[in-house]
Order: structure tokens, then C-alpha cells, then sequence
């Protein structure tokens, strides 16, 4: 009897350190999927005030043209959706295919006056390859066309 | 004389060809082992060696079409380009969806060869559905080439010239990174099949769990290699001097390599406990689950990275539908039939078996954190809800506080006995093991005062991981029981499976500290350059000499000339030189940056834009123990590597059998008791 007495506690004792695990990451990942995602919101958003200054997310659009201009190792640049546009400025080296006219993604926060600071420029992308946050702030200001559709984007 | 057209019409042949061969390696040997006709599951082994033949022969027709710049086919035409060097016309071939998706399904293919031709000894129903299953998979992705991404696609007219592959690509580290990774990805497809083969055989036991383990380590072993591989080109390539960015495809190897890995160790439950069956059957289905949901993740587009290659919804559908089947049907067989599988040994909580099962819980919970952190943003959109990207922030909040126990038990898990053990004994021979920890903790705790609380953790985990492996070690060779100078032969009569444990938990331990210096301890310094300025970058004074256009075989590059010096005022030590080219087919700039490693520390530099008043953007970095990383994961692979030399687990051949004639079932006694 005793044999089945333990076999028993020990499938308790698994299940039961399971289960304090899984509330314990469960309670880890909804604490820190508060703060650890960053939302993604296109100029116009930004430009009609839908973010609170101080808090971070993700601004994404196409680099407006004759807009980048460089201080020491600061570049600042603004954001456009063709409608709206912002100005970010970012310290540092930007990735390779940051370009004028390009789609561009970035992190930061903005302040009173409306200036992005980017703590990131991210380019997952080749240059033919728009970023979806670029297309997704275009089609949230209504100014996307379908001029890209079918373009092969080879990694 | 066959000319560069009917090669690459060969290539696409043999394609349709495979696919027929794999049909029937799908079908026969599987209604055959339910019949139990011997001549039907022959057909097995001889269909799996054929389709492997067949898919080289198409592989090596894509090489051939790159290597000879065939731009009758559009998938060259679009990845490469005549003045490209040779190695990156060889490595285009699958540095595209299409080409890559072949090379996964000759890897398939590759594995199924091998058991075919290495599984002499497996009961022949086993092997027979372990086939057919594999065979099922190849079905699933030849289709999906052929109606999808077929890498034979013509090109009319043929352009004169290609349009480059990608140059971030065109790197040696990333020449390898696809196929290692692949075979890794698809190295879990073995153990797949294998789980629903017993499945569907209704039977698993010690010898099961022998003839899996080796697959399963040789495809972790890869997976090991490959993610180290892109990981290393990350660091260097991207210009950044990061290693890991929580990016979801790195995610999507991440968690195959965390279920591997819980596998691997729970497969030893197995073969010497005869216990923890389904749950090894459910890893393994998992593992390769992974895999697939991997591919999906990264192949659909559905998903922002650097990976992404073409948004084409239908191969996304595709995908999805592969593995919907795939994953929903052996999950289905999973529970139908794993119920029947009763696990046969008793252990305590604290025993072998306990830590391994804490092992396979963190791993698992580890990797189910990474699967939520990667899939919540697509949750959301797909919910309607915001556009939002989970960033390093929450991985660092839910994956590292699992790590942590995960590591002190992994010092701790090989000094316990199978079935119960003494945890107060244990810890006594630890002694030392936890001495070096202090000692360690204690000095890193001096030299980073003030600096990062974390990384004195994080060290102080590492130099527990590397001195709990080498004690245990020891103490296996007799360390204190005989006298010293019999260590050294009796280290090396130790079985090559202790050995490979032990490299491969040194090996974390090593990583450990990589990734804490790394990404804790890192100094940076960004600024603008003009000639014979200098900066201080931590110790090391960098002086920048200068720059100066230079031509590679298709590309032109800025190169900075930086001379790095020990102490301000000394002799230069070495001269760097990053370069930022400038591809000429695309137009595309990339970063390649300078990188001096020592035994403790990387100085990095990478180049930015002129700023167009003689100066230039310079951005560098003082990384401690950066290179642990790299020799970390080496270390690992050697372990791994050792461990499948080991006879017991020789390929697919349990050779222990023979001395052990009560059959496989007297497996556990092959393996000599841990020293006590």
C-alpha cells in the first residue's frame, strides 16, 4: 500500500510544483507583458495627440525627403504617413538602410513640444521591403497605395 | 553535352520525382507494419535512400544553376549576380525562401537516409513508421514547394544580370548559419516520427528511448551551432554588438533548442528509469512542433525580422495548414494513445530523476514564455486590437528568472543518485563547488561595485556551473578515494557520455558569463571622429588614423583605420579597420565591423556617415568576456559531439546490448553508477 501512497505524492508533488510555476510565470508574463510591449501608433496618431509624453512605444513611417539633418551624433529626421509627420531625433549610428524616402521604425518617447527621441531605429528590412508598420501608419492616415503589391521581398 | 537549361528542367523533375518516391514511402511501409508484411516495410529503408538521392540531385541542379549564374530562373535571377564571389553564389542557393525550403526538405530527406541506412538493428514495425512518418512530412513540403515556392520557376526572357543576393547575407558565418540551423530544425523531425511510430506501435521503453536520444543529440548539436552561428553574424554583421534581440526568429530556433534540450534529458528518464514515457513522447512531438510553428513564423511573413522573406498569403495559408495537420494530428494520436503508456520506476522528488523532471519543467515553462512573448503581438492584431511589439524588456523579466534556479539545479542534478537521493550528501561534495562560487561572487562583487548587481548573479552562476561540472568530474574519476596520480588515466576511462554532461554544462556555465558581459558590463562610446583624434573606450585608447575608399570583388567600402592602444601614450597594441560598403548591384550599404577579441574582452568598432566636415560617426564598445559566448557554445557542441561518440549511444546501434545479453531491457545497468 505504502508503494501506491507514494507513487501518489509524488504526482501531487509534481503537479503541484507545476502548478506554483505556472501561477508564478503566469504572474511574471502578465506583469511584464504591462510593460515590456511597446504599441505602435503612425504620425498622425502622434500629431493628434493620442500618445501621453514620457511613455514608450513604437513610431513607424516612410523618412520624409530633405528632412535629415546631422549634429555631432545626433540625426534628426521626421517621420512621415504622408499626411502628418514628426520629428525624431536619434543618437548614434543608424542602420544601414536608413534612408530619405524609405520606410523607417522607430522606439522612444516623445515630449511636450512634440519631439521624438528614438532610443531605436529599427531596419528588419531590405530596401524594397516597406516595413509593416511603415504600410500600417500609411493605411491608418489613409495614404496608402497599393504601389508595392507583388514586390518580391527576398530576405 | 547537357547544357545549364535542362539541368536546372532536371532539377525540377526530380522534384516531382521526390515527391512520388515520398508518397509511396508514406503509404507501403505504413500499411505494412499493420499487416506485419516484412516485404512492405522493406520498402521503407530503399524509398527513404531513394528520395534522398533524388532531392540531392535536385538540390545540387539549384547549386549548379547559381554557381553557373543561370538567369533563366528567376529564383537567380533575384538572389545573385555575376561578379558575386563564389562561396556566396554556392550559399545563395539557400539563402532564399525557396531555395531554403528545398534544402529543408533534402535535410529531411538527409535524416531519413540515415536512419534508413544506420537503423539496422531497429525492431523493423519501428522502423518502418518511423520512415513513413518522416515520408509524410516530405509530402506535406514537397507539395508546398511545388504549388508555392517552386525554386525552378523560369524567368522569360532571361535577364543579363541578377539581382545580388541580399549583402547582409553575403557572409561567411551566414554562408553556414541556414544549413546548420536546418539540420537542427529538421534533425527534431527524427524524433518526431519516432514518437508517433511508438505511438502508434502503443509500445515505448529504455530501448525506444536509446534509438531516439542520439537523433535528438545530433539535431540539438546542430541547432546549437546554428543559432550560435547566427548570433555571431548578429554581433558582427549588424553593427549593433548585440547577440541576441529577443527578434521573434531568433525566438523561432530558441524554443526547438529549449524543448531539445528538455528532451534530451528527459529521453534519459527513459532508457535508465523506464519512466516519464509520455511525457517524452509529448516532448519530442513538441520539439518538432516548434520547428514547424518556426518555420510558419518566419517563412509566412507574418512577422516583421530580418528573415521575413516574400508576404505571399497563399504560402502562408500553406504553412499554416501543414501545421495544423502535422501538430493537431499527433497531438490527436497523443491523446488517444498515450494513456496506455504506463511508466514503470518510483523515484523520489530528490533523486536523478527529480532534477532532471525540474529540468524538463523550467525548460518547458522557459520555452512556453518564449512562444506567448513571440505570438502575443499577433494575438492582438488578429484580436483587433492595438499594433503593438514585445521587446528584450518582458524576455528579460520572464526568461531570465528561470534560468536562474535552472542553473543552481543543473550544478546540483548530477551529484544525486537515481531513484533517492541524499541532498545533505550531495551538497557536502559540492564544498568546493560552492567555495569557488563565493570566491567568484565575492571578487566580481569588488570589481563591479556599484556597477550591475545582476552580472555579479550572473557570474557568480557561471563559475557555479563550470566548477560544479569539473568537481563532479573529479570526483567520478576518484578524486579523495585514490591516490592523485591515478586521476588522469581514470578521467579518461570515464564513459564519453559523462564527459559530453560535463562539457556541455561547462560549456553553459562559459555562455553564461559571455552573456553577462556582454550585455551588463558593456562600455560605449559614440562620437564623432576626425583624423588623429582619440577616445577612451574603458581601458583602451583608440586613436583614429584615418580613411580610405578601398574595392572588393562587388562592392566599394570606407575604411576607418584605428590604432587601439593598452594605456594612453603606449605603443599600439593592433590596428582596426571597419568598413561600411556599399554593394553595387542593390545599392545597399552594410557594416562590417572591427572586431579585436582577447582572452577576457571584444573592443568593437563599427563605422556610421561622414558627417560631412571630415569627421565620422564612430561607435565602440569595451565588451567583457563577449567572446565566452562563442567559446561557450563551442564547448557545448564539443559536449554534445563527444556524448554521440559515446559507443552506448552509437548511432542508431545500442552496442552496450551486446555485453548486457538480458536485452534492451537491461539498459539502465549499462551506465556505471554516478560515484558516491
Amino acid at each position: 500500500m505504502r508503494k501506491a501512497a507514494t507513487r501518489k505524492q509524488r504526482r501531487m508533488m509534481i503537479v503541484g510544483i507545476g502548478f506554483a510555476s505556472f501561477a508564478l510565470v503566469v504572474g511574471l508574463t502578465l506583469y511584464a507583458l504591462e510593460d515590456g510591449i511597446n504599441v505602435f501608433y503612425g504620425p498622425t496618431e502622434v500629431v493628434e495627440n493620442a500618445v501621453e509624453p514620457g511613455t514608450k512605444f513604437r513610431l513607424g513611417g516612410l523618412v520624409e525627403e530633405g528632412s535629415v539633418t546631422r549634429q555631432g551624433t545626433t540625426t534628426i529626421f521626421r517621420v512621415t504617413d504622408m499626411n502628418n509627420s514628426v520629428q525624431v531625433a536619434y543618437t548614434g549610428i543608424l542602420p544601414d538602410l536608413f534612408r530619405e524616402g524609405q520606410g523607417v521604425v522607430t522606439l522612444g518617447e516623445i515630449d511636450e513640444r512634440g519631439q521624438f527621441t528614438a532610443s531605436e531605429v529599427l531596419a528588419k528590412h531590405d530596401e524594397n521591403y516597406m516595413p509593416t508598420e511603415a504600410v500600417e501608419a500609411m493605411k491608418r492616415a489613409g495614404t496608402w497605395k497599393h504601389t508595392e503589391e507583388g514586390e518580391k521581398a527576398t530576405q | 553535352m547537357i547544357d545549364g537549361f535542362s539541368i536546372a528542367e532536371i532539377g525540377h523533375f526530380t522534384l516531382v520525382l521526390a515527391l512520388c518516391v515520398a508518397a509511396v514511402q508514406a503509404i507501403v511501409p505504413m500499411v505494412g507494419a499493420a499487416r506485419n508484411d516484412a516485404a512492405m516495410m522493406a520498402v521503407a529503408p530503399a524509398t527513404a535512400v531513394a528520395q534522398f538521392a533524388v532531392l540531392v540531385i535536385s538540390f545540387a541542379a539549384l547549386v549548379h544553376a547559381f554557381v553557373t549564374s543561370d538567369f533563366s530562373v528567376l529564383n537567380v535571377v533575384q538572389n545573385s549576380h555575376s561578379l558575386k564571389p563564389m562561396l556566396y553564389k554556392v550559399s545563395g542557393a539557400w539563402g532564399n525562401h525557396e531555395g531554403s525550403l528545398l534544402l529543408w526538405v533534402t535535410v529531411l530527406a538527409l535524416f531519413g537516409a540515415l536512419v534508413a541506412f544506420f537503423g539496422r538493428n531497429l525492431p523493423p514495425g519501428l522502423k518502418a513508421r518511423t520512415l513513413s512518418v518522416q515520408a509524410l512530412i516530405s509530402v506535406g513540403f514537397l507539395l508546398f514547394m511545388l504549388f508555392t515556392s517552386n525554386p525552378f520557376t523560369r524567368a522569360f526572357p532571361p535577364p543579363l544580370e541578377g539581382g545580388d543576393l541580399n549583402p547582409l547575407l553575403q557572409d561567411p558565418g551566414l554562408a553556414f548559419h541556414p544549413p546548420m540551423l536546418y539540420l537542427g530544425y529538421v534533425g527534431l523531425s527524427i524524433s518526431f516520427s519516432f514518437a508517433v511510430a511508438a505511438l502508434i506501435e502503443g509500445k515505448v521503453d529504455a530501448a525506444w528511448a536509446r534509438y531516439v536520444r542520439p537523433w535528438t543529440l545530433l539535431a540539438w548539436i546542430c541547432l546549437t551551432a546554428g543559432i550560435m552561428l547566427g548570433s555571431w553574424w548578429a554581433y558582427y554583421e549588424l553593427g549593433w554588438g548585440g547577440f541576441w534581440f529577443w527578434d521573434p526568429v531568433e525566438n523561432a530556433s530558441f524554443m526547438p533548442w529549449l524543448s531539445a534540450t528538455a528532451l534530451l534529458h528527459s529521453a534519459i528518464v527513459v532508457e535508465k528509469r523506464d519512466t516519464l514515457k509520455s511525457w517524452t513522447i509529448l516532448l519530442a512531438i513538441i520539439g518538432f512542433s516548434f520547428s514547424l510553428i518556426g518555420t510558419f513564423l518566419v517563412r509566412s511573413g507574418v512577422l516583421t525580422s530580418v528573415h521575413a522573406f516574400a508576404t505571399d498569403p497563399e504560402r502562408g495559408v500553406f504553412i499554416l495548414m501543414l501545421l495544423v495537420v502535422a501538430i493537431g494530428g499527433s497531438l490527436a494520436l497523443y491523446a488517444w494513445r498515450a494513456p496506455t503508456m504506463q511508466g514503470g520506476g518510483l523515484f523520489r522528488p530528490i533523486s536523478r530523476e527529480g532534477a532532471l523532471v525540474l529540468n524538463n519543467l523550467l525548460l518547458t515553462v522557459a520555452s512556453a514564455v518564449v512562444l506567448i512573448g513571440t505570438l502575443y503581438p499577433l494575438f492582438l492584431e488578429v484580436t483587433g486590437g492595438d499594433k503593438v511589439s514585445v521587446g528584450p524588456p518582458f524576455f528579460n523579466m520572464t526568461f531570465v528568472p528561470l534560468m536562474i534556479p535552472l542553473f543552481i539545479a543543473m550544478g546540483v542534478g548530477p551529484y544525486l543518485s537515481w531513484k533517492r537521493a541524499d541532498l545533505y550528501a550531495a551538497m557536502s561534495r559540492l564544498k568546493v563547488a560552492l567555495a569557488v562560487t563565493v570566491v567568484a561572487a565575492g571578487i566580481s562583487l569588488v570589481l563591479l561595485y556599484g556597477d550591475s548587481g545582476y552580472a555579479v548573479i550572473g557570474l557568480a552562476l557561471s563559475a557555479w556551473l563550470i566548477a560544479a561540472a569539473f568537481s563532479e568530474l573529479l570526483q567520478r574519476a576518484g578524486l579523495g578515494r585514490t591516490p592523485v596520480r591515478n586521476i588522469p588515466g581514470r578521467l579518461f576511462g570515464l564513459p564519453r557520455s559523462t564527459w559530453g554532461m560535463t562539457l556541455a554544462h561547462m560549456g553553459v556555465g562559459v555562455l553564461v558569463a559571455g552573456a553577462t558581459g556582454a550585455s551588463l558590463l558593456t562600455t560605449e562610446v559614440i562620437t564623432v571622429m576626425k583624423p588623429k583624434e582619440t577616445i577612451q573606450v574603458g581601458p583602451h585608447q583608440l586613436e583614429f588614423l584615418g580613411a580610405e575608399e578601398v574595392r572588393g570583388p562587388n562592392y566599394v567600402a570606407l575604411r576607418g583605420n584605428f590604432a587601439v592602444r593598452d594605456e594612453a601614450g603606449g605603443k599600439p597594441v593592433a590596428l582596426m579597420s571597419p568598413e561600411n560598403r556599399r554593394y553595387v548591384a542593390r545599392g545597399q550599404e552594410t557594416t562590417e565591423a572591427a572586431i579585436l577579441s582577447g582572452l577576457f574582452r571584444d573592443v568593437y568598432i563599427a563605422l556610421g556617415d561622414p558627417d560631412g566636415e571630415g569627421g565620422i560617426t564612430v561607435r565602440a564598445y569595451r565588451k567583457p568576456l563577449a567572446p565566452w559566448l562563442w567559446w561557450g557554445t563551442v564547448i557545448m557542441v564539443i559536449g554534445g559531439l563527444v556524448s554521440l561518440s559515446d559507443r552506448r549511444l552509437r548511432v542508431g546501434a545500442p552496442k552496450a546490448n551486446r555485453s548486457a545479453p538480458a536485452g534492451p531491457r537491461a539498459g539502465p545497468r549499462a551506465e556505471p553508477a554516478p560515484a558516491e
